[in-house]
């Protein structure tokens, strides 16, 4: 097990130091292959989102440089980016990795989105070739543990999502949403989530603006709302009362001045602007106008970090499952060291060698010391090169994603016992068996 | 006999006051419901004071403590009516220690003071009591508005997660108390003056613009009329607001302390 991960998230950085890291979807394929390229990296992926950027890597000896790989990429100095790092190896690496896909590990814990994200990420480095076979079988597995949180605990059950603490402190800003206007602009799922949950509060009419005007037409139908074409944004903005915006924008799209014309066409009436784009769309001097309102990604953890609390529980039992899975992890991934199959294949011959050795020695009666070296290199001989061709097969299958088939054929084949981590391999993977069959 | 009535309704004012204090640090809806309701026994109490005066006999309205009871009283009175629309408590934060305030120097001892050369138009007197007590209860209550809307403001800029479960009602409402109190106690005021006037000139035949009482009033009015317009003109909201409405609330003070400089507008004793 040679992972190492290394990256930020919503507890470690702060808001500006996650939006200099975040990887747009576009490049994220370019950066998976520059990974694979990078000295010691066998396999690696990248999550990012708006809560977190990840590298996972399987690496050559368990030391690869990956700070140096960020540093490198993001043109960013040790200093400004190091504080705010976390890395962690094998087994922490995987608990984390289960973590994340499970939504332990999210700003709103229990929260669907993040498992969505992470099989996206995924499926781009799979794309690419940056994922073969450790990582394969590492996310793999992530997703299966996901699966079993979800459904074993009550995690994601009562969720407050982002969307429904938007709706809370809408609440706290106008008190009854009905009649209220709601302006979209970049046609994003979670922005799509909150004007939902806004709509079921009484809101009264949707716009929607995006770069792409045809998917703003096509959200905006969904509501029954009215598509407006994103240069008009400015111009019409003012008529919403709240404003949810996650644009991939470099830079940020509302500026001072543009508050400043919202307000004075809205007779200063306030609006609410829920930013959820990494980075922000919302600029802190227009958020810090009298009658805007800008909650930003990490303002909402602090507005739901008062719900947390009532999850405890399940997130304990949730961490429980975790801790329990990285160890079966942990055991089936040593399935695929090749060492004790081979070692036991070649104890196992060696048995039969030295009982067959014996059966003729009783029949042959006592052979003289020149008989006994002839024997013994004819047995030895024969034996090795029976062997030669299934331990050449069992080493270079270890790096391949199949290993576990072989190692399985093999010992099936051989009807080999191994023992020790092997041993304990073996029940984990007849317990997956059983899991499988019901 | 009143004073015992308005000191027993002192007695429920001040468990208003002491919520007060309480609510800015902390949320409790149990205390919020006490305090409700001991200031709801207050103004029974009150009421039957006041109606003690009345009955009396003797014309002591204006009187400054009989006054300032009648203020306070008109002052409980919106905050119960607020209550009634909006469910909220929250204005008791300004109001209840404006109250007791009043309620405790109007309680302190009995002040038979009358306004000196007031022979005729009682009934216009008695219209510009009431209209100008009522002006300045909506001043109040506008002038409490305007300062919890910036705290709410504060609190929701500050983000913080207590912003969820403060005690104070949405920004939207508290905006709503402060402007229809302003747009109420603005005609009131405006006709409050007015009456006053027509008590000044037909006893003194003139009203003289530059004795302190009458100059601060004027002032205290206009403040009022900027307040209304500029709300209603750009919507002045929030930090400007509340600077406008504490300007207009000093000049209230001010034209209240007036009474005791103005030669036209004075309590004798």
């Amino acid at each position: 097990m040679r992972f190492q991960l290394i990256g930020v998230n919503h507890k470690s950085a702060p808001l500006e130091v996650r939006e200099r890291l975040a990887i747009s979807e576009s490049r994220l394929p370019d950066t998976c292959r520059d990974l694979t390229a990078y000295p010691g990296i066998e396999e690696a992926m990248v999550i990012s989102t708006c809560n977190r950027v990840e590298v996972i890597a399987h690496t050559v000896n368990g030391h690869a440089d990956l700070r140096g790989f960020l540093h490198e990429h993001f043109h960013l100095k040790p200093e400004e980016l190091d504080p705010h790092l976390y890395e962690l190896r094998e087994k922490d690496a995987v608990r984390h990795v289960f973590r994340v896909a499970s939504s332990l590990d999210s700003m709103v814990v229990g929260e669907a989105q993040i498992l969505g994200q992470v099989k996206e990420a995924y499926a781009t480095a799979r794309a690419v070739g940056a994922v073969r076979g450790q990582l394969d079988q590492l996310f793999s597995r992530a997703f299966a543990v996901a699966k079993r949180v979800r459904t074993e605990t009550a995690v994601g059950s009562s969720s407050v999502s982002i969307a429904s603490v938007a709706v809370e402190l809408a609440k706290k800003i106008f008190g009854s949403l009905h009649g209220k206007n709601v302006f979209i602009v970049g046609a994003g799922k979670m922005s799509e989530l909150a004007a939902r949950h806004l709509m079921a509060h009484g809101c009264a009419s949707i716009f929607v603006a995006n770069r792409t005007y045809e998917r703003a037409i096509g959200l905006a139908q969904k509501f029954d709302g009215q598509a407006i074409k994103f240069e008009d944004l400015y111009a019409t903005c003012d008529r919403a009362d709240i404003v949810i915006t996650s644009t991939g924008a470099p830079h940020a799209i509302f500026r001072r001045e543009h508050g400043e014309q919202f307000l004075a066409r809205r007779k200063n009436r306030p609006m609410f602007f829920i930013d959820i784009a990494v980075p922000r769309d919302v600029s802190p001097e227009m958020a810090k106008l009298d009658g805007i309102f800008t909650y930003d990604i990490d303002d909402l953890q602090q507005a739901v970090s008062s719900h947390v609390a009532d999850r405890r529980k399940e997130a304990e039992l949730a961490e429980a499952i975790i801790a329990s899975e990285v160890e079966r992890f942990e055991a089936r991934l040593s399935t695929l060291d090749v060492v004790p199959t081979i070692v036991s294949l070649q104890d196992h011959l060696e048995t039969i060698r030295q009982a067959e050795i014996d059966r003729v020695r009783g029949r042959l009666g006592q052979m003289t010391p020149e008989q006994e070296i002839a024997v013994e290199a004819l047995t030895r001989g024969i034996i090795n090169k029976v062997m030669h061709t299934p331990i050449t097969t069992l080493k270079s299958a270890a790096k391949e994603p199949e290993a576990t088939t072989v190692v399985d054929v093999v010992r099936r084949l051989f009807n080999l016992q191994v023992k020790g981590k092997d041993g304990a391999a073996q029940s984990a993977a007849k317990k997956d068996e059983v899991g499988t069959r019901s | 006999m009143s004073l015992l009535w308005l000191r027993f309704a002192l007695g429920c004012y001040f468990i208003g006051l002491v919520y007060a204090f309480v609510a800015l640090s902390r949320t409790s809806d149990l205390f919020a419901r006490i305090a409700l309701h001991a200031a709801s026994l207050g103004m029974v109490f009150h009421f039957v004071s006041l109606v003690e005066v009345f009955l009396s006999g003797q014309f002591v309205w204006a009187s400054v403590h009989n006054g300032e009871s009648l203020l306070a009283f008109i002052s409980m009175t919106f905050f119960m009516v607020i209550y009634a629309i909006y469910k909220t408590t929250s204005p008791g934060v300004v109001v209840f220690p404006v109250v007791f305030f009043l309620t405790f120097v109007a309680a302190v001892d009995q002040q038979p003071v009358l306004l000196t050369a007031l022979v005729q138009r009682r009934g216009w007197l008695i219209a510009h009591i009431i209209l100008i007590f009522t002006g300045y209860a909506a001043l109040v209550l506008s002038f409490g508005a305007s300062l919890l809307y910036l705290l709410q403001e504060r609190r929701l800029k500050a983000k913080k997660p207590s912003s969820l479960t403060s005690f104070l009602p949405p920004l939207e409402t508290i905006d709503q108390i402060g402007y229809r109190s302003l747009l109420l106690g603005f005609p009131f005021m405006t006709l409050g003056l007015l009456t006053g006037s027509v008590v000044a000139l037909t006893t003194y035949g003139r009203v003289n613009f530059l004795d302190p009482k009458i100059l601060l009033s004027v002032l205290m009015w206009a403040v009022y009329m900027i307040m209304v317009f500029t709300r209603w003109n750009s919507g002045w909201r929030g930090r400007r607001a509340a600077i406008l409405a504490s300007f207009a609330f000093v000049a209230a003070l001010a034209a209240w302390a007036a009474n005791y400089f103005s030669t036209m507008h004075r309590f004798a004793s």
